[in-house]
């Protein structure tokens, strides 16, 4: 099903057409209003003049989230502050927040593409959704709640955390669909289980999660627990929140939602634009956006984009599942290292589940790289050279995936922190000292 | 002849072990022989008690990782060379031990838990050779 026929398969050149336009009054706009903006073009004697087409995009100048932190908390919004109906902010843990704001007319463009995102996996009014995501400051909650609103679906907005209860109507109101952070939906899973609730007594056939990085290991780990269709939704509150992007049914990457959200993969290092297919950092300019249009967003996270036609019809790019943040890459002994890859290999192995902290320190001038793993209670033996030799061989998938070496160590089951929003995977002592 | 153990993975941190004492306490659990093996970021606590299967379950609703293995509980002579002699029948019938912890009961025996690598076989050296093993009824309140 696909909720707007006219841009989600619009020919690839009408399309960009109205990116070029739509890119046009936006520079124009943001010139004319956003202080920060019009002194960055003048720096590089840009005027709105010189954007006519989607192919002048090149030549303007990027955001970045220092960008948006010098400018807290309202400097980069392009409207007068009355017109500003609803705040968002994140988390801030490495310093000052960054706040978006969002137009009446903002939210009802969020509400369109969250409708499209829920539409695209057959969602309709007939279904009832769980949105566990967390609600308040950040975006997860409210922007699926006002799309599964918009489709006329039932909605459930239980926000996240309070297990017990989620378990308890997910039975009694029979959710349909679930939409939380991945980590969380593993963790529903598990209690299910340790619940001994009966999975045919749960009505759930899908889910949408996103908001933190996630493997395919870990959509077939919650797919088995809960029993249903694990779909990938992409956002970020700079851009919009969840709905930037999402996954149709054939599961072949994300289509972003283009008519609003105009995306570049680039070089991270040469800011260069790359083509089609080729792996590099995702960059959007929300071009429709009334109160926080951004220029050349940097996300930060690496991915490929796809454009040829999908098999459901839809004509708009597909964006691969992040392969990683440029941020949340580790740089170990000069090795580029994800936490995802870790995740895949836990994950991999029978024994051990997804739940990990890599502890990277220095020691006399030497990275050293932890890896802490739950003994799963069934596979634990009580013999010293079971765990070691289960150690070993964590340690050498480890190694094979990585290319580096890491101390494995393992911990009691339940002692790393479940997360019910974005699970903190790393802890990184280097930068304290 | 098979005695019930209960083995415990434990993270090496300052109080864990006194956690898992008190659990045991505030449910009355009699902790019989105790041992712990060690290495530098976990210990496997390995121990004898009244009630296993309700110990199990006690210490497995506070998040400990927990696993009722089978041991047997060897009687020997208290006095130099007993528990040799008992260890040289073992060796003997190229019976491999994986590990094994003692204590004395009383002035006269002592008690030596072990677990092999098979546990059948260890039985039948043992009973073969007249050697006497604690029985599951008395162990539990030694």
């Amino acid at each position: 099903m696909i909720w707007n026929e006219h841009y989600e398969c619009m020919e690839r050149e009408s399309l960009l057409k109205l990116q070029g336009t739509r890119l046009k009054e936006m520079v124009e706009r943001v010139y004319y209003s956003v202080p920060f903006y019009r002194s960055k073009l003048q720096d590089q004697g840009i005027e709105p003049g010189d954007i006519q087409s989607i192919d002048d995009l090149k030549k303007l100048p990027f955001t970045t989230k220092q960008d948006l932190r010098d400018n807290y908390p309202f400097g980069l919004f392009a409207t007068p502050r009355q017109d500003v109906v609803r705040l968002h902010a994140s988390s801030g843990t490495t310093g000052k927040s960054t706040v978006v704001g969002y137009t009446h007319n903002d939210i009802m463009m969020w509400s369109e593409v969250v409708a499209r995102s829920l539409t695209m996996i057959g969602a309709t009014r007939d279904d009832i959704i769980q949105v566990a995501y967390g609600y308040g400051l950040f975006t997860g909650g409210l922007g699926l709640h006002y799309g599964a609103e918009k489709i006329g679906a039932s909605v459930i907005p239980i926000s996240g955390g309070n297990t017990k209860k989620q378990l308890q109507l997910m039975e009694d109101f029979g959710s349909t669909l679930l939409a939380c952070t991945p980590s969380y939906a593993a963790f529903l899973g598990e209690a299910l289980a340790e619940e001994k609730i009966d999975p045919a007594s749960i009505k759930l056939k899908a889910g949408i999660f996103g908001a933190e990085p996630w493997s395919e290991e870990m959509r077939s780990q919650i797919e088995k627990l809960l029993r249903i269709k694990a779909y990938d939704i992409y956002g970020l509150s700079e851009i919009i929140g969840p709905g930037v992007s999402m996954e149709c049914h054939c599961q072949n990457g994300m289509h972003i939602f283009e008519d609003h959200f105009i995306p570049e993969i680039i070089n991270p290092d040469t800011c260069e634009v790359l083509p089609y297919g080729e792996l590099g950092e995702l960059v959007f300019t929300p071009a429709t956006k009334e109160a926080m249009p951004l220029i050349r967003y940097r996300t930060r996270d690496l991915t490929r984009l796809h454009a040829d036609k999908c098999e459901c019809g839809r004509t708009l790019v597909r964006m691969e599942k992040c392969v990683g943040r440029s941020d949340d890459m580790l740089i170990i002994r000069g090795v580029n290292v994800f936490p995802s890859q870790v995740e895949s290999v836990l994950l991999e192995m029978s024994e051990t589940k997804p739940h990990y902290l890599l502890v990277v320190d220095r020691r006399n001038n030497l990275d050293i790289l932890e890896v802490q793993v739950e003994v799963e209670e069934q596979f634990f033996s009580d013999e010293v050279k079971e765990l070691e030799n289960l150690r070993h061989r964590i340690k050498a998938n480890i190694a094979s995936v990585l290319g580096l070496h890491a101390d494995i160590r393992l911990v009691e089951p339940g002692t790393i922190e479940r997360s019910m929003g974005k699970a903190q995977r790393v802890i990184d002592r280097r930068k304290l000292q | 002849m098979i005695i019930k153990q209960l083995s415990v993975f434990l993270d090496n941190r300052t109080g864990r072990l006194a956690e898992l004492t008190g659990i045991l306490a505030d449910n009355d659990i009699n902790i019989s022989a105790f041992s712990i093996a060690d290495t530098a970021d976990y210990g496997i606590l390995r121990m004898i008690v009244g009630r296993p299967e309700l110990a199990a379950e006690v210490l497995k609703k506070h998040g400990f990782a927990v696993k009722i293995t089978e041991v047997v509980g060897m009687i020997v002579p208290h006095r130099p060379g007993g528990l040799h002699k008992a260890l040289q029948v073992i060796s003997d019938s190229n019976v491999a031990i994986d590990y094994m912890y003692a204590f004395a009961t009383g002035d006269c025996n002592a008690t030596a838990i072990i677990r092999a690598e098979s546990m059948q076989k260890l039985i039948d050296v043992l009973q073969e050779h007249k050697l006497e093993l604690l029985k599951e009824g008395d162990v539990y309140q030694l």
